[in-house]
């Protein structure tokens, strides 16, 4: 396979918007996913990834923004780039009376530039790659939907693409499923695909991407590399004290900003934001009473922006001051944490 | 799924990228297209369902006694003389349901059929192309026009040759035509009633286009259908009788006739192109522009 373009965007979208009716599904999304990557598309159910996919894929019309995919504008250029791209959307489809080898070749023949001569054997190389090579003959019908996710990927691989797009890909597949896609995408990567994962599995993420970006309400509230959006979590200590009170005026003292006694008020806004990001919901559960005391929470500063301030300055501080330490912990978020963080908790669907 | 990195399959590495060799007639999409449609289940359904109508009418004219002239559809009292009437009789019967049921049912599913199974987006993505695949359903939707009334006038003889005698067919006009001039003239009805399909084609291709639900489509074409024959029965309306796209189903009368009159033969012809233009256009101009979020 050719190499990558180096340098450059495989998908760049700039004000990308979808409203329906008065509902706005997308708002002002600037996607940049540089060529090479594994990138997540993270974000809850809802988020507007599924709509952003429709639209960079032109199946959904922008009602603004645009869309550019492999350097070249969506959707002008459409049957130029789309033959480049693989694509599984929103699940697996096929016709449920066809085999898993004939379904296969009915889309294959919807390419227009693909080539009969090698159809069979581009089908049978794409089933055997996602390992349903025995179950080829078979109707979709009787499939499992392990099974017609497998059929859904080998799909976006029945010829050699440079950017792959892959919508929940992981869905409904067994934990071994779930680590031959890991696999393929990392094999597929390695071959120079730009591989793009929308998901709202952060352990998947976290184990497959190198870059990853955020959806919430249909905002991109974070992207970049997968190492800077974990380190953009705070640190945070955690201190178990019978002395609240007087701890957090110690920690105020120290501009550490505690959270407030109250338990699930909201927290503090926080020192940093992600480039996008709008005022994140903080932490709840400021207060927890245990036999040793509270807990008090508080940020412990950002690493790059000001001079950190060190933990166990913090407890000598405390110390001096009175305050009966009964515990301390200093905690990093993780990158389900942060991702919390920034979309909310709870089981509500935006909007 | 092997972890290691197979390798490409050398000929078809590449093909992707090489965007220089355009095969954009659609051909492979139109060989996929009428292998799925009369590959599954459901057309063959429809087509022994139409072919039944021959074989279930040859067997009551056969058991019963002797149908008196005059009862009936028009060429049933034939039958027992020429078994070819057979075919005539059904491939009239049919006309004002059977066939636009069928063809409701395929037509009707097209686009709505692939929006429901949810293909519609992957065909989309390949790249079929909007305006190809809407040609291409479009297709498949006449060749099922032409295999439909085939399937009624050959059923039809066939049975009507198993179980009556064959001879020369007296037509409509009083003139005699030998049995192979008489089975010509059932493939020119089957022809005809092909070309008064289409319309009802492009109508139901169009209501394709609007709904993921391929049961309201294909009830919707088959409910315009009726409609339109209704009104042709009206005689209040008669200035609009000439406008709809059923005015002359019946009309194939004219193909029994010696010499043979084209006159509803073209202007059938000629109505059925206006509804094939305006409705592939409205179809044409929804499909392109519409968001497709099955």
């Amino acid at each position: 396979m050719s190499g990558p373009v180096t340098g450059g965007l495989a998908i760049e979208t700039r004000g990308l918007s979808k409203h329906f009716g008065r509902q706005s599904a997308v708002d002002h999304v600037d996607l940049a996913v540089p060529h090479g990557t594994v990138f997540g598309f993270l974000g809850p159910n809802g988020s507007g990834k599924t709509t952003t996919i429709r639209m960079l894929l032109g199946l959904a019309a922008a009602s603004s923004g645009t869309v550019s995919l492999l350097g070249q504008a969506m959707p002008d250029k459409l049957h130029d780039i789309l033959p480049r791209v693989g694509a599984l959307v929103e699940g697996p489809a096929f016709y449920p009376f066809l085999s898993g080898a004939a379904n296969l070749h009915r889309l294959d023949a919807a390419g227009p530039h693909t080539v009969p001569s090698t159809r069979r054997a581009r089908v049978d190389h794409a089933l055997e790659r996602v390992g349903l090579e025995h179950a080829a003959g078979k109707r979709v019908h009787a499939y499992s939907l392990g099974m017609k996710q497998r059929l859904g990927i080998a799909n976006a691989l029945l010829s050699p693409r440079d950017l792959l797009v892959l919508d929940e890909p992981t869905n409904g597949l067994d934990p071994q499923g779930t680590r031959e896609v890991r696999n393929l995408v990392r094999s597929l990567a390695n071959e120079g695909t730009t591989v793009f994962v929308s998901s709202h599995l952060l352990a998947e993420v976290d184990q497959m991407c190198t870059h990853a970006a955020v959806m919430s309400a249909g905002r991109l509230v974070a992207q970049g590399p997968l190492a800077e959006l974990r380190q953009a979590g705070n640190a945070r200590l955690r201190l178990v004290t019978p002395d609240g009170g007087a701890a957090r005026q110690v920690l105020a003292r120290l501009g550490l900003a505690p959270e407030p006694a109250q338990p699930g008020a909201a927290g503090q806004p926080r020192p940093e934001q992600l480039e996008r990001g709008g005022p994140a919901p903080g932490l709840p559960g400021a207060l927890r009473t245990q036999p040793d005391g509270e807990t008090v929470v508080a940020a412990l500063g950002t690493d790059a922006k000001q001079p950190a301030l060190l933990p166990e300055d913090v407890v000598a501080h405390l110390v001096q001051a009175g305050v009966r330490v009964r515990g301390f912990a200093v905690e990093r978020e993780s990158l389900e944490e942060r991702f919390v963080a920034l979309t909310g908790e709870g089981f509500d669907v935006a909007q | 799924m092997p972890s290691s990195v197979p390798a490409d399959i050398p000929e078809a590495a590449g093909t992707a990228r090489q965007a220089a060799a355009p095969r954009r007639s659609g051909v492979s999409l139109l060989g996929s297209e009428l292998k799925v449609l009369f590959g599954r289940r459901r057309t063959w359904a429809l087509l022994l369902a139409l072919a039944a109508i021959p074989v279930l009418t040859a067997i009551a004219v056969r058991v019963s006694s002797a149908v008196p002239p005059g009862r009936g559809p028009a060429f049933l009292d034939r039958i027992t003389q020429n078994g070819l009437f057979v075919a005539f009789t059904a491939m009239l019967v049919s006309v004002p349901l059977f066939m636009p049921l069928a063809v409701g049912v395929v037509a009707g599913d097209t686009i709505a059929g692939e929006a429901n199974l949810g293909t519609l987006r992957y065909l989309l993505v390949a790249p079929a192309g909007r305006v190809r695949l809407l040609l291409v359903k479009y297709a498949g939707a006449l060749a099922f026009c032409i295999v439909a009334p085939l399937t009624v006038g050959l059923a039809g003889a066939a049975i009507g040759a198993a179980l009556f005698p064959i001879g020369p067919v007296t037509l409509l006009s009083g003139g005699v035509v030998q049995p192979q001039e008489a089975a010509l003239r059932i493939l020119l009805i089957a022809a005809y009633l092909a070309v008064s399909l289409a319309g009802l084609s492009a109508i139901g291709l169009f209501l394709s286009t609007m709904t993921v639900v391929p049961v309201g489509t294909m009830a919707a074409t088959v409910v315009v259908s009726v409609v339109s024959q209704v009104l042709d029965q009206l005689p209040q309306l008669e200035w609009l009788h000439p406008w709809l796209f059923s005015h002359y189903w019946l009309g194939f009368g004219d193909m029994l006739r010696q010499p043979m009159v084209w006159d509803s033969f073209g202007s059938n012809a000629l109505l059925q192109a206006g509804y094939v233009s305006v409705f592939g256009a409205l179809a044409y101009g929804r499909f392109v522009t519409k968001d497709i979020l099955s």
